[in-house]
């Protein structure tokens, strides 16, 4: 069975449409969104709708900490910049949009696969996986063989033996690469919507559970237009200049 | 946290024997293969000649099962190298790897099932050494152009060695055994397997030995071991059994080969020595480079390397030792292709005799560009000398190789403002006079042959002679298998 992984949309339509359609030539058997699909970007609304949409049809969503962040509303306590975007975003949403964001899991299990926005110690706390450490500290938090994270917004393919021993992978987009289940991995696919590892292009990725393999994905799409929207929405500039460079 | 326990893991029972605890035995029908005869008993894996069950005594390939060997209670890290090359094999292609046919499930029977290349490995022929030097010079081409063709699929073989390579009924070489390679593409499962370096001792490269796994450069200091093992019967660096004993190839030198074998060649030691530089910069940049010299020995740039009779005196292997000591490998490449796309082969084919002034001019200036833009080019610059179809053999009189000494001359003098501009250094210049009736195939050959990446030549101009002789360029265009770019000398415009 072939999945599609796609996660940290971040309300960018034009890199979720291209990233569906390539994805959708392949014909995944199921979609697994891991969260984040709000914040940053200036199409909160479609990118909620399109979401439910594939829910309905089957699809599965985890909710991320801007998912959650806009559902409670900002706090005092944020950052001017965060505050903005979240109260902005929460403006442009109806209160269905907001439930369906609310009524997000923060974990889907299926069979030895375990599909959660941060991480698996504390999926509430969105602690970020910036390492082999808390890969592995994910990693014996679950006994599930495969991870799937957002939270992330870099490519990133964590792998644990069973003696203990742990390494990490930067994937060439493409090349589908074994994961075979006497180990277990952590899979971050890498962001759809605000892609930071320096190239622009939108990250997904595709597994395949007969064949024991996972493929990352980079889609180019018009990072000119998600741009100019969100400067046309008055959110901070810098959101808009970074979808540039992949930044 | 280290709680869960290998064998668990694997559902391994961890019983002498084969992978499964129990022994495997010929007809016994693993998956869609029939075991007929156990052919190799190895320290990590058995070898197993099987048949496929469906299509017994059709012309199929012969094929071979490999079989991983766990023995409980050693290291399970050992069987990590039999993981990676079930991820690897898949990978490979082409006629220098054994063709991958089928795996197996690693929890329940790992396997690989691949083509059987007939035939021993180089590894007998180590007991015969001293080699004839043709056929020294022969095995190293053969390896090398085999080198090339894997590291240009993204993969550092990291154990060449005579027992890892064996030939084809047409001679050409196929590298076995992926149990410590490295691919591009793949996790490295290994890098954080094994805290010693990993690889075999006589064999390893410096920086292998300082847990660089990435740099194809790597094995071509392996091959340059096992030349130097060849030509003189000795193995350069011994066969150290310690890390410390590893560590000295880092400041050691070995005895330059002629001094141990007088008819070694001057060219041959450079080649070599060449290999055997302890800094992967200056060993050959690719394979290909170094195939490309042993296939054409007068082109070797012979340097203080070819002279060298004896190790260097105490005070520069002091200083050596010096500077070795927890010397750290130097700058980290990222991918073994990375270093290929730094250093291509690109073939300048000129026509010194019948091109334009123009022309000639244009074309020099369009290889200067490329060249200059990859510091770690070669340039071979080879010019046709047509050979009348019938009556070759006029050419071989005094006039024949007075003709082909002018095109040499041509070639060097049209090449001159190239070499003296961009400097370029030892033996990054080749030059080749070829004799061929059909001058498009002999340039195509000549890149296949010497894996050329990139061709560059001139195109007749809409001349009575093209529509009389038809175009070279576009039948290399056609048939070569690396880019071609074709320039044209700058033509007034047309009056309207």
């Amino acid at each position: 069975m072939k999945t599609a992984l796609i996660t940290d949309l971040h309300a960018n339509r034009e890199a979720v449409e291209a990233v569906l359609e390539h994805a959708r030539a392949q014909n995944p058997d199921s979609w697994m969104l891991l969260g984040d699909f709000v914040g940053y970007g200036a199409d909160p609304g479609w990118v909620i709708d399109t979401v439910r949409e594939l829910v309905r049809e089957g699809a599965f969503a985890v909710q991320g900490n801007h998912d959650l962040a806009v559902v409670q509303g900002a706090s005092p306590h944020m950052r001017p910049e965060p505050r903005f975007v979240i109260e902005w975003t929460r403006a442009q949403l109806d209160a269905s949009q907001i439930d369906f964001l609310a009524s997000l899991p923060l974990t889907v299990q299926r069979e030895d696969q375990l599909f959660v926005h941060a991480n698996a110690w504390a999926p509430s706390g969105w602690e970020y996986i910036t390492g082999r450490m808390e890969a592995v500290r994910s990693l014996h938090a679950t006994n599930c063989r495969y991870t799937f994270c957002g939270h992330m917004h870099e490519p990133k393919l964590f792998h644990l033996s069973g003696t203990g021993k742990a390494g990490d992978f930067v994937p060439t987009p493409g090349v589908p690469i074994p994961v075979p289940p006497h180990r277990q991995w952590l899979i971050i696919p890498g962001s759809a919507g605000q892609p930071r590892d320096g190239n622009p292009a939108a990250c997904y990725a595709m597994f395949d559970d007969q064949a024991s393999t996972i493929t990352y994905h980079r889609v180019p799409y018009d990072h000119d237009t998600a741009g100019a929207k969100i400067l046309a929405a008055n959110l901070p500039q810098r959101l808009a200049l970074r979808l540039e460079d992949g930044q | 946290m280290d709680s869960k326990l290998y064998s668990q893991t694997l559902g391994y029972t961890g019983k002498d024997g084969d992978a499964t605890g129990i022994p495997l035995e010929a007809g016994q029908v693993i998956d869609r293969f029939r075991l007929e005869e156990k052919l190799h008993v190895g320290g990590m894996a058995h070898i197993w000649r099987v048949n496929e069950v469906n299509h017994a005594g059709d012309s199929r390939l012969p094929l071979i099962m490999k079989v991983p060997r766990i023995k409980g209670g050693e290291d399970p890290a050992t069987i990590v190298g039999f993981e990676v090359e079930m991820m690897i094999v898949p990978m490979l292609s082409g006629p220098h790897v054994p063709k991958f046919i089928a795996k197996g499930d690693f929890t329940r029977q790992p396997y690989i099932v691949m083509e059987r290349i007939e035939g021993p490995s180089l590894k007998p022929r180590l007991d015969e050494a001293p080699l004839a030097l043709d056929e020294v010079i022969e095995i190293g081409s053969r390896v090398a152009t085999a080198l090339h063709d894997l590291h240009r699929q993204h993969l550092v073989h990291l154990d060449i060695k005579p027992s890892n390579i064996m030939f084809r009924p047409d001679a050409s070489a196929v590298l076995v055994d992926f149990g410590l390679s490295r691919h591009d593409h793949l996790p490295d499962l290994l890098e954080e397997e094994f805290t010693l370096p990993m690889g075999t001792g006589p064999y390893m490269s410096p920086e292998q030995v300082q847990f660089v796994r990435n740099d194809p450069r790597s094995d071509l200091f392996a091959l340059g071991v096992m030349l130097y093992h060849f030509t003189t019967g000795e193995r350069p660096f011994g066969s150290p059994d310690s890390v410390r004993g590893l560590r000295r190839r880092l400041w050691m030198e070995p005895v330059p080969p002629r001094a141990l074998r007088a008819d070694c060649p001057p060219w041959l030691q450079e080649v070599i020595l060449k290999c055997l530089e302890v800094k992967a910069e200056r060993r050959y940049q690719s394979a290909a480079q170094l195939a490309l010299d042993l296939q054409d020995p007068s082109q070797v740039a012979l340097t203080r390397r070819a002279e060298r009779l004896q190790k260097s005196g105490t005070i520069r292997t002091f200083k050596r030792w010096f500077f070795a000591l927890g010397a750290e490998p130097g700058q980290e490449r990222d991918k073994a292709s990375d270093q290929l796309g730094r250093s291509p082969i690109i073939l300048a084919a000129v026509d010194v005799d019948s091109a334009t002034t123009e022309l000639l001019e244009q074309l020099r200036e369009t290889v200067r560009r490329i060249v200059l833009t990859e510091p770690g080019a070669r340039l071979a610059c080879v010019s046709v000398m047509k050979t009348a179809r019938i009556g070759v053999d006029e050419l071989v009189d005094a006039q024949g190789r007075s003709l082909h000494v002018k095109q040499l001359v041509g070639l060097k003098h049209w090449a001159r403002p190239i070499s003296k501009g961009l400097n370029l250094d030892e033996g990054r210049l080749t030059f080749h006079v070829l004799e061929a009736s059909d001058p498009a195939a002999a340039i195509v050959e000549f890149a296949r042959r010497n894996q050329a990446d990139h061709i560059v030549m001139g195109a007749r101009g809409a001349s009575g002679l093209r529509r009389f002789l038809g175009s070279v360029s576009s039948q290399v265009v056609a048939e070569s298998d690396c880019t071609v770019t074709v320039v044209r000398a700058p033509t007034p415009e047309p009056p309207v």
